[in-house]
C-alpha cells in the first residue's frame, strides 16, 4: 500500500526579501520621504513582503507607530511583515502591530547604534535599498537612456553646451552616493575597443590601455581612464556619480558624458584641447574638459 | 595542420573575392594543396573570377544537405593544379548555410588540403558570420576609406569575440589587414586615408598593399584571377602578400609612393 503524502511539510529556505532600513524615528519626515520616492512607481513592490530593520534607531526612546505605519505602506504595496533589530521595547510593539520578529539577524549581526540625530537626518529615510533600486534600475534604463540622447540632443543642445540625460535628471529619484563608493574595484581593457563594441564596468571603474574606436562605446559607474585615443563615447558615472570623472591621453571623442550630463563635438574638438591628454569632471552642472597639463 | 583563412571586410565592393581568388592561386602556385570556397549563397561571385562558373555542377549547399559528396561538388581550377574551388549556390539564400554543415564540410576539407580560404559575403549577417566562424587566420581586406576602415574595425572586433576560437577561449584568430585599391597619387592630395591613417585606427598587422589598377576589372571579366597578370603591379602585390603569408619577413611593402614615370614610359604612355 503506497504511503499517504503528509499534509504539510516544514522546511526551511533563503528567499531574498526588501529590508526597509528605519533611520528616523520621526514618522512624518518617513512617510514623506517614502511617499515622494515610490509615488511614482507604484508597481515596484507589488505587495512584496518588506521586512523593516531597526538597528538604527534601536537606541532611540521613541517607538514607532507600527499599525500606522503598516498601512501607509501597504498603500504603497509594500507588505511589512517582520522586524530585524530595535530596542526590546520597539520589538514587541512591533509583534503586537502583528509583525514577525527576526530573532537572529544573520546578515547584520552587530547591531548598530543610532548613528545619526533624529531632526538633522540628512540621508533618506530609507539608505541601502533605494540605492540598490537605483542601481538596477540605471542599468536597465541605460539602452533607453542611449536612444534618448539622439532624440533629445539637438534640442537640448542648443540652449546650452551640457545637458542632461533625460531620466537622469536631478531630484527625489537621484540615489545618494558616498565619495568612493563605486571606485573600489576596476576593470582593464587591453585590446581595441571596436566599433558597435560596448564594454560596462557595473560598479565599478574603467582603465583601457588600448584606442577606443569610433562607433564603440564605454560605459562605467565610476571613472573612465584611457590610455590611448578615445574616438567612441565615453559615459561615466553611469549610475548617478556626479563625482566621476574622465581621463584619456588623446580627446577625439564623439560623446562624453558623466552622470547623464554630456557634451558632443559636433564643430570637432576645441583647439585648446586637440591632441592633448584630457580629463573631464562634473563643476555643478558643468561638464568641463579641461588638458591634463596647461 | 590544415588553415582556415577567411576573407573578409564587412564592406561590398572592397576586394574579397578578387582577393580570395588571387591569394587562393598564390597559396597553390607555392606548391600548397588549396581549396577556395565561396560563402556568398545567393550572390556567387567567385567562380566567375576564377573563370569556372560553366563547370558548376553541383554546390556547398547540395553539400551540407548531403545530396552529393564534397568530391563532386569541387571544381579543379584551370590555372593551377593544387588549386580546387567549392562554389556557392546561387538559388538559395544564406540561411541554407548551416554551422554544422560548414564544421562537417572544413573538417573533410582538412584531411586533404593545407589551405582553406573562405570567401566572406558582405555584412555581418549570418554569411559572413559563417564564413569567420571556424576561421584560423583572417585577412581583413580594406579600402583606403572611413567607411570601409569602420567596417573592418566592426569585423575585427566580432572575430575577436565571437568567433570559434573565442567561444572556445582558443588563441585568438590571427588578423592580417590587406588594403586595396590604393592610389598613392590621391593618397598625396589628401583624397584617400593614408597607410599610417589606416594602421592607427586598425592597429592590425599589416600584410600587404594592392594598388588601385585597371588591370584588376580586366582580369575579373576575363575569368582569370589578377595574380597570373602579366607585368601587373597587382599581380606582384598579391605575391608579396603570398610571401608574408608563408612566413618571408623581409619582403619590403611596395607600390605605396607615386613612381615618377622615366621619359620614355611618358612617351610610350604604358602603365
Amino acid at each position: 500500500m503506497a504511503r499517504v503524502e503528509p499534509a504539510f511539510k516544514l522546511k526551511t529556505a533563503n528567499l531574498s526579501v526588501f529590508v526597509l532600513h528605519i533611520n528616523t524615528t520621526d514618522m512624518a519626515q518617513l512617510k514623506q520621504e517614502l511617499d515622494e520616492r515610490y509615488r511614482k512607481t507604484q508597481g515596484f513592490f507589488s505587495n512584496s513582503p518588506v521586512v523593516l530593520d531597526l538597528s538604527a534607531i534601536a537606541t532611540c526612546e521613541a517607538t514607532p507607530d507600527f499599525s500606522d505605519l503598516l498601512s501607509f505602506m501597504l498603500d504603497h504595496g509594500m507588505r511589512a511583515s517582520g522586524v530585524i533589530g530595535g530596542s526590546d521595547k520597539q520589538r514587541s510593539a512591533a509583534a503586537r502591530s502583528g509583525l514577525g520578529l527576526f530573532t537572529d539577524p544573520a546578515f547584520r549581526s552587530t547591531v548598530k547604534p543610532a548613528p545619526l540625530p533624529i531632526a538633522s537626518n540628512e540621508n533618506p529615510a530609507q539608505e541601502s535599498e533605494p540605492r540598490k533600486e537605483g542601481h538596477s534600475k540605471s542599468a536597465a534604463e541605460k539602452p533607453v537612456a542611449d536612444k534618448k540622447i539622439v532624440a533629445d540632443k539637438k534640442e537640448e543642445e542648443t540652449q546650452s553646451g551640457n545637458s542632461h540625460f533625460p531620466g537622469q535628471s536631478t531630484g527625489p529619484a537621484q540615489p545618494v552616493f558616498e565619495p568612493g563608493s563605486v571606485s573600489s574595484t576596476s576593470m582593464l581593457i587591453d585590446k581595441p575597443v571596436r566599433t558597435g563594441q560596448r564594454i560596462y564596468a557595473k560598479g565599478a571603474s574603467l582603465v583601457v590601455l588600448a584606442a577606443v574606436n569610433a562607433g564603440s562605446e564605454l560605459i562605467a559607474d565610476g571613472d573612465i581612464h584611457i590610455y590611448a585615443p578615445l574616438r567612441g563615447r565615453a559615459i561615466a558615472g553611469a549610475n548617478g556619480n556626479e563625482k566621476a570623472r574622465i581621463f584619456t591621453s588623446l580627446l577625439e571623442a564623439e560623446l562624453i558624458s558623466i552622470a547623464g550630463c554630456f557634451k558632443v563635438f559636433e564643430n570637432g574638438i576645441p583647439e585648446n584641447l586637440r591632441g592633448k591628454p584630457v580629463q573631464a569632471f562634473l563643476d555643478g552642472p558643468n561638464l568641463v574638459i579641461r588638458p591634463l597639463q596647461d | 595542420m590544415a588553415k582556415v583563412i577567411v576573407v573578409t571586410s564587412g564592406k561590398g565592393g572592397v576586394g574579397k573575392t578578387t582577393t580570395s581568388a588571387s591569394f587562393s592561386s598564390g597559396l597553390a602556385l607555392r606548391g600548397n594543396r588549396t581549396v577556395v570556397i565561396d560563402f556568398d549563397v545567393g550572390l556567387r561571385n567567385l567562380d566567375l573570377i576564377m573563370g569556372c562558373e560553366r563547370r558548376v555542377v553541383y554546390d556547398i549547399i547540395n553539400v551540407i544537405n548531403n545530396e552529393i559528396s564534397l568530391k563532386q561538388a569541387l571544381i579543379k581550377d584551370k590555372n593551377c593544379d593544387n588549386l580546387y574551388i567549392l562554389p556557392a549556390s546561387q538559388t538559395r539564400d544564406k540561411d541554407a548555410l548551416s554551422l554544422d554543415g560548414v564544421e562537417r564540410i572544413l573538417n573533410e576539407l582538412k584531411e586533404t588540403f593545407d589551405f582553406i580560404v573562405c570567401d566572406s559575403p558582405a555584412g555581418i549577417e549570418s554569411g559572413a558570420f559563417t564564413a569567420m566562424y571556424f576561421a584560423d587566420e583572417a585577412l581583413i581586406v580594406t579600402n583606403p576609406e572611413v567607411s570601409s576602415v569602420r567596417d573592418s574595425d566592426r569585423i575585427l572586433g566580432i572575430l575577436a569575440a565571437k568567433s570559434k576560437r573565442a567561444v572556445d577561449g582558443l588563441d585568438p584568430v590571427k588578423e592580417h589587414l590587406l588594403i586595396t585599391r590604393y592610389d598613392p597619387k590621391r593618397v598625396e592630395a589628401g583624397e584617400m586615408l593614408s597607410l599610417t591613417d589606416i594602421q592607427e585606427i586598425l592597429r592590425i598587422p599589416l600584410i600587404g598593399v594592392i594598388p588601385e589598377s585597371e588591370s584588376v576589372l580586366q582580369a575579373s571579366n576575363a575569368g582569370t584571377p589578377a595574380i597570373h597578370l602579366e607585368k601587373s603591379n597587382v599581380a606582384e602585390a598579391y605575391r608579396d602578400v603570398v610571401g608574408r603569408f608563408m612566413g618571408e619577413e623581409n619582403l619590403p611593402i611596395r607600390f605605396t609612393t607615386v613612381e615618377k614615370k622615366s621619359f620614355l614610359q611618358r612617351l610610350l604612355g604604358g602603365r
